[in-house]
């Protein structure tokens, strides 16, 4: 097989499809009566960002995967670097001190601390002596995904956290224990049930379950279950407590609201809930076919806010309809399972967990991303991969691209 | 490993994701309709309204600006609101309360604050208006008059109501409509057809721009100019004659069935239902119940039509052959009728009268005994009064004669049935309802109708449909306006009738009509008439009519004139018909004591006398 024919085409020309659709939305969305030259300006810097980051790929095809693994504690560290760094050189946009300020040009480093995050990761499970079920191993990888991750959420940032805090789902892929995607389900359940019914209630349902538990054993049994089950039980009155504490206290009034629309106990379509409002309306109205490029009124008339970056899918929903959201995500689908099937096939742990860190953060971002502007999901600020205007978010995702790409390039060598 | 983790995510995820857009975009219609309330705007373009003139070209009604005080609240800064509010005299409250409702509206979108300003208060107000930021003016089209008169034929516009948004889908709340007179009928010629223009607002409410680059969009139908029949020197000279008494003149040019002028006083004048007074001037007009001024004497006013009727029954007669121009009665100062009946006549006793001198010294003799030979004769009164029922329907009478203005009457011509009702077992002949022979009894007739038959007897047979409309723009008046209407009379038999009206001027009832060097042919009439007062029928003065046309042989006018309780045709209805002949024929009136007498005549203390609450008399 030669060179040519051995570079995975498939996932490029997906990849290009993206990121054609994304520069013509951008378009599109930026597109203003009052400053015309506007549109044009963003797109531009979108292509640059888009030239930069083609130059990446196309650099990291020729770089050893090797290379990768040996230096993947030195990126990860100088990640961190960068990331801490920001406390001292950062400035601030929007109320988070996450960017740097190069001439013209703001560089995230939270962006690319997840492709170290993920490097770092699959350096650690690839490691001969590494056993991810062993708890000192999946401890260090806690540790590996948990630094950047405060880093960036005191920002704050919470929304790009999460997306570190989501290479958790590699590691339970990789075989991590039951015990804690366990946790994690209930966590996530009595957070919901928190914010809903309230503190008392879930108490009451906490200690019933106890109870019927403990009643529904056998009577000699009861004496040895009742600790766990008690400790069980105290852990998660515990997480109720600090769920309501930080609710109420530590997130500000912005936040509440977020959730609580999603939740339905505010409904407030000029106020908190205008942006969600109007992200429904124009992806809404897009009907079957869309209004036409360039024809979208809600876009036109500038109701959806952030639409050329967070909110960029309701540009494509009011202008090309359900024919373009549907494309979009089957687009987004066809790649995910690309690489997972890529993942699978390649050789080194090493190069398997980090197409799955790759899967899990394109996953993470488009969920999260699309299941925002449906209103599925809390206002959480993250950019949608390879469409959202964004220079950093778009690099980054080149450079996982890149690396990918080489990695199957490898594999068949 | 659990390798097939990811792909569970991924494809459930997805299903999820495609499921919601799915209800999103396809199910639910709501967020379409949203979207289309607060980012498009509908707006429409008005062409303007046409203009109406007069049949020599006169201009009548056309446009003018109205002005609209607009405020953009977002851009208003502070300034001198004692200097805006003494301008527009408006108080500071009054104003604060607008300004407010405006911001409450949008503060960015602009909103009325003070509507129709007239345009005196516009040049005061645009020498300031750099003073007051935020604020602009609009300018917009309301209707202007160049006369005083015609209020009755114009008629009026005003904002449409809610009949007119569920009759016509055409109209929109706040919309302009013709309402009464030439704007209603020729409505849709004088609106055009408005132009549609679609906006984009954006999330300030602010126009951004065309929707769909204008693809939606339609172009305005101009308007249409109207040419009116109407003279409208006549109708001024008219308005004039009839000052101070309350009545109709109505002229038709028998030629082509042209409307020459319509007449109906009191009037207001058409301006006054323009502007920031409207509304109170029009509650004024709708609540004076004594002069109803909204109401058109020429086309409404519903008359018993007195002595011109008799022209009518002779015709009848001649056609049904029971008299010939010839036949000769004898008049006692009146006649017995039935046993005890006695009606009255101002011949002298023992004159013998032929059907001119009938005709011309108003002999009610001499009709009753003509009127008693057309139901009686063959003694079959059912049939023959159905046949002179039909006769008289030929020419217009009992119908809305189909003119082109919204409002009439069609009058009343009794048929057998209707006295059936009355006297049962069909107990009544000619001398039972004699009164018709004089124009007395049961029939009613307007104005119109009255002018209507003068122009068909000075036609010697048919008639066009009177109509006010003699051109339109870019279009051609109806064709039932210009097909002739034949009665039922053969043509021959008009001529002693028309011999008989023309002595009525030289020798007869209305001598004072005479114009020298034209031969002018009516027929008087004075009609006795009642009203309530108090629930107690009570007689009034008579009122005074006057059919006529002229010239006799080459007719050019028709007309017919009422005076309400002018007391006898020839004090009032003859003199007034003869100096509208004279202006129109001659163009100016050499009459002058005449033209004075009617013009100073004044019947306001005759009309006193129902609401004095005293006993009065009356023609006195």
């Amino acid at each position: 097989m030669n060179k040519i024919a051995r570079f995975d085409w498939y996932s490029m020309l997906l990849f290009l499809a993206l990121v054609s659709v994304g520069l013509l939305n951008i378009y599109s969305a930026a597109y203003n009566v009052d400053n015309v030259g506007l549109a044009n300006t963003i797109v531009q810097k979108q292509f640059i960002s888009l030239l930069i980051g083609g130059g990446f790929i196309f650099i990291l095809q020729f770089i050893d995967v090797k290379f990768f693994e040996r230096y993947a504690s030195i990126i990860y560290v100088i990640s961190l670097a960068s990331l801490a760094g920001l406390w001292l050189f950062g400035s601030k946009i929007s109320g988070a001190q996450s960017w740097y300020a190069i001439g013209g040009f703001s560089l995230q480093p939270s962006e690319f601390a997840k492709v170290a995050a993920a490097l770092a990761v699959a350096k650690h499970l690839g490691s001969f002596n590494t056993k991810i079920q062993r708890s000192k191993d999946y401890l260090v990888a806690f540790i590996l995904i948990g630094i950047p991750a405060v880093l960036v959420l005191l920002q704050p940032d919470p929304g790009t956290a999460l997306i570190l805090l989501s290479l958790f789902l590699v590691l339970h892929a990789e075989g991590l224990p039951n015990f804690f995607i366990l946790v994690l389900l209930s966590a996530s359940l009595l957070f919901v049930l928190t914010l809903l019914i309230g503190v008392s209630w879930v108490y009451v349902l906490i200690t019933l379950s106890l109870i019927m538990y403990l009643t529904s054993q056998k009577k000699r049994k009861r004496k040895t279950l009742f600790f766990k089950a008690f400790l069980i039980a105290l852990i998660s009155i515990g997480f109720t407590y600090s769920v309501s504490y930080i609710f109420e206290e530590v997130f500000e009034q912005r936040h509440r609201d977020r959730f609580n629309i999603l939740l339905g106990k505010e409904v407030d379509s000029q106020g908190i809930g205008y942006n969600i409002n109007q992200s429904q309306i124009a992806i809404g109205s897009g009907r079957f076919s869309g209004k036409g490029y360039l024809q979208g009124t809600q876009t036109k008339g500038g109701f959806v806010p952030e639409q050329q970056t967070d909110y960029i899918f309701t540009t494509i929903g009011e202008e090309w309809g359900f024919m373009g959201t549907i494309t979009i995500i089957t687009l987004f689908i066809l790649l995910m399972l690309r690489i997972l099937h890529v993942a699978y096939k390649q050789k080194s742990t090493f190069s398997r967990v980090f197409c799955l860190g790759f899967v899990c953060t394109l996953f993470i971002h488009v969920t999260v991303n699309i299941g925002m502007v449906v209103g599925l999901i809390p206002t959480i600020g993250i950019p949608l991969p390879f469409i959202s205007y964004g220079g950093s978010s778009l690099l980054a995702f080149c450079l996982f691209l890149g690396i990918y790409l080489r990695m199957e390039y490898q594999r068949t060598l | 490993m659990r390798t097939h983790f990811f792909s569970f995510l991924i494809f459930s995820f997805g299903l999820i994701l495609i499921f919601r857009l799915f209800s999103l975009q396809i199910v639910s219609e709501e967020y379409n309709d949203l979207s289309l309330k607060n980012s498009v705007l509908k707006q429409h373009i008005y062409p303007e309204r046409g203009y109406v003139f007069d049949r020599h070209g006169n201009l009548l009604v056309s446009n003018q600006p109205m002005y609209d005080l607009m405020v953009v609240p977002a851009n208003v800064k502070t300034f001198d609101t004692l200097d805006l509010c003494n301008i527009l005299r408006l108080d500071s409250e009054d104003l604060k309360k607008r300004l407010l409702k405006a911001r409450k509206y949008s503060i960015r979108a602009p909103s009325v604050l003070l509507g129709q300003i007239s345009k005196q208060d516009y040049a005061v107000l645009q020498e300031k208006m750099w003073k007051f930021p935020g604020l602009y003016i609009k300018r917009k089209s309301v209707r202007a008059y160049q006369t005083d008169v015609a209020a009755n034929v114009l008629g009026y516009i005003s904002e449409v109501n809610y009949f007119d948004l569920e009759n016509d889908a055409y109209y929109q709340k706040g919309e302009l409509i013709g309402k009464q007179g030439i704007e209603k009928t020729y409505e849709n010629e004088l609106r055009g057809f408005k132009g549609v223009h679609y906006l984009q607002r954006d999330k300030f409410n602010r126009i951004i721009g065309p929707y769909k680059d204008g693809a939606l969009d339609t172009l305005p139908t101009p308007s249409q100019d109207i040419t009116l029949t109407i003279d409208i020197a006549l109708q001024e000279y008219g308005t004039q004659l009839l000052a101070n008494k309350r009545g109709g003149i109505i002229a038709i040019e028998p030629s082509t069935g042209e409307i020459l002028m319509s007449v109906s006083t009191p009037s207001y004048a058409p301006e006054i239902l323009v502007g920031r007074e409207r509304s109170a001037n029009f509650n004024e007009l709708k609540q004076d119940t004594l002069n109803r001024l909204l109401f058109d004497r020429s086309l409404q006013g519903q008359y018993a039509p007195g002595s011109p009727f008799k022209v009518l029954n002779a015709l009848v007669a001649l056609e049904e052959g029971v008299i010939q121009p010839n036949t000769k009665f004898t008049c006692y100062s009146g006649h017995y009728y039935a046993r005890n009946q006695f009606m009255a006549c101002m011949c002298k006793p023992g004159t013998v009268n032929n059907l001119n001198r009938g005709i011309h010294n108003s002999c009610n003799t001499y009709f009753s005994n003509v009127y008693r030979r057309i139901i009686d004769n063959d003694n079959n009164p059912q049939e023959n009064l159905n046949t002179w029922n039909k006769h008289l329907k030929s020419f217009g009478l009992g119908d809305f004669l189909g003119y082109d203005h919204p409002v009439g009457q069609a009058g009343y011509v009794p048929s057998s049935n209707f006295y059936n009702l009355w006297y049962p077992n069909q107990r009544w002949r000619g001398s039972t309802i004699v009164s018709n022979a004089i124009g007395q009894g049961e029939i009613l007739m307007t104005p119109i109708q009255l002018a209507n038959v003068a122009a068909t007897i000075a036609n010697r047979g048919f008639y066009y449909r009177p109509h006010f409309a003699k051109e339109i723009q870019n279009g051609s008046i109806d064709l039932r306006y210009k097909t002739k209407q034949y009665t039922s009379i053969s043509k021959e038999h008009f001529n002693p009738v028309v011999e008989g009206m023309a002595n009525v001027v030289k020798k007869g009832t209305a001598r004072i009509a005479a114009i020298p060097g034209f031969e002018v042919c009516g027929k008087t009439g004075t009609i006795e008439n009642f009203t309530k007062i108090n629930g107690v029928r009570t007689q009034l003065t008579d009122h005074s009519m006057f059919i006529a046309f002229a010239p006799k042989d080459d007719p050019k006018i028709a007309l017919a004139v009422i005076v309400e309780n002018g007391y006898w045709g020839g004090r009032w209805a003859a003199p007034i018909a003869s100096l509208v002949i004279e202006k129109y024929l001659k163009g100016e009136v050499k009459r002058k004591w005449l033209e004075r007498r009617m013009m100073k005549g004044s019947l306001v203390d005759e009309y006193a006398k129902v609401t004095s609450n005293k006993p009065f008399t009356i023609n006195e």
